[in-house]
């Protein structure tokens, strides 16, 4: 798990994401263990409070679960939950701020959907 | 439990070093203590070990006063800039000499961090570099296991790879065995992940003490061009300002608003050090 922490949101967050981004990759996969609290905070140089508030967002959204003593795991369908979440963010996170670069930069609604289908074809070809 | 400062006042000659402080550190928590050279934070550390005494008002160490008391002041351990080691002395001599008035010191762990950090335990106080005594010194208080640790400008003079190890052992020990500590440094920027709490002062008075995500999230940038920037921070509280030609920015305290930056500004927030630097500067 790797994050490159900006300055613009809170650091639970960028945690949780981080976190979440694993998951969606399958580097830790269902029923599987993620880091405990000591490890991530230790690794990432941050208060465990603040890396435990990050783990408590995926707690509370049941993307992970925790085992008494043992540790935390991912949740089965965890994965599934996630791509729900992240597709009804894509609209904000990813359209919006296109729209407005566009905008800036005079770059019409035509131009932006051709560039779009450009992106597919390449993602397709590789 | 906690370390309570009230209404301390200290005075150096005709100068005010600390005027009227009150602050609170409670248990088991990572603090960072802010202010530029001269604010007061090392009187303030000083103040509550008893190593100067206060004008007025008083500390208390988890309800007990804690002027010349032993039994108060052996649950705090302040490492300092100064060193008050006798120089002659060698380094495992003042491990030893250390569990003498702190018997819950480390001494197995205390010298595996030395053995880390490639310092030589048989060599003298008066022969280590600034970098190296500062490192003695962080051993000490990372082995001490005393309920508050103060630290003093910790990494004073340590090169990038042995601040980041100190930061990673400090973490370490911190998960494992909690205490409080309270960080004075210049280093923000390194620090600003590891506390939880944050306390500023400035010519010898406390201007913020909170939890570094409300501080955090009570700040912010408004950048674009000056006359739209102007008239959007008309009514708010703007602690600074800098601007390269037609464009300016302006730091605010308040709220990050919600709704939409208006055309043609934006909105960033504000990073810890910014912060200090605009709400310390003169």
């Amino acid at each position: 798990m790797l994050i490159n922490f900006d300055d613009e949101r809170p650091i639970f967050i960028q945690i949780a994401e981080g976190l979440e981004d694993a998951i969606l990759s399958g580097a830790f996969g269902e029923e599987s263990q993620i880091p405990s609290i000591t490890e991530i905070s230790v690794n990432y140089r941050i208060n465990p409070a603040t890396a435990l508030k990050g783990i408590n967002i995926l707690v509370d959204e049941g993307i992970v679960y925790k085992k008494r003593g043992i540790g935390m795991f991912v949740a089965t369908g965890a994965v599934e939950k996630l791509k729900k979440k992240r597709k009804e963010q894509f609209y904000d996170n990813f359209i919006k701020k296109l729209v407005e670069e566009a905008k800036r930069l005079d770059i019409s609604k035509n131009e932006a959907i051709n560039m779009l289908e450009r992106g597919f074809e390449d993602e397709y070809r590789s | 439990m906690s370390i309570e400062v009230k209404k301390v006042i200290k005075n150096f000659g005709s100068t005010c070093a600390l005027d009227k402080v009150t602050v609170t550190f409670e248990e088991n928590k990572i603090y960072g203590l802010l202010g530029r050279n001269g604010a007061g934070k090392t009187t303030l550390l000083n103040i509550i070990t008893n190593r100067i005494f206060s004008d007025a008002g008083e500390v208390l160490i988890d309800g007990i006063p804690a002027r010349e008391n032993d039994e108060a002041l052996k649950k705090i351990y302040m490492m300092s800039e100064k060193d008050y080691y006798p120089a002659n002395m060698k380094i495992k001599d003042i491990f030893r000499w250390t569990q003498e008035f702190y018997p819950d010191f480390d001494l197995e762990y205390a010298e595996n961090l030395a053995e880390a950090f490639e310092l030589n335990i048989k060599k003298n106080v008066k022969s280590l570099s600034t970098g190296y005594s500062s490192i003695f010194k962080v051993i000490i208080a990372l082995s001490v296991n005393t309920p508050y640790v103060l630290l003093d400008e910790p990494v004073l003079g340590l090169d990038a790879n042995h601040r980041d190890m100190f930061y990673r052992y400090l973490i370490e020990k911190y998960s494992e065995t909690p205490s409080t500590y309270v960080i004075s440094t210049h280093l923000i920027e390194e620090i600003s992940n590891l506390v939880e709490h944050i306390i500023i002062i400035r010519k010898g008075k406390i201007i913020k003490d909170e939890a570094r995500e409300e501080l955090m999230s009570y700040g912010y940038t408004v950048s674009g061009k000056a006359s739209l920037v102007d008239e959007y921070v008309r009514d708010k509280n703007v602690i600074g300002l800098d601007s390269i030609g037609g464009l300016k920015s302006a730091y605010v305290m308040g709220q990050i608003p919600r709704d939409k930056a208006p055309e043609g500004l934006e909105i960033t927030k504000i990073d810890l050090q910014k912060l200090f630097i605009k709400l310390t500067d003169n």
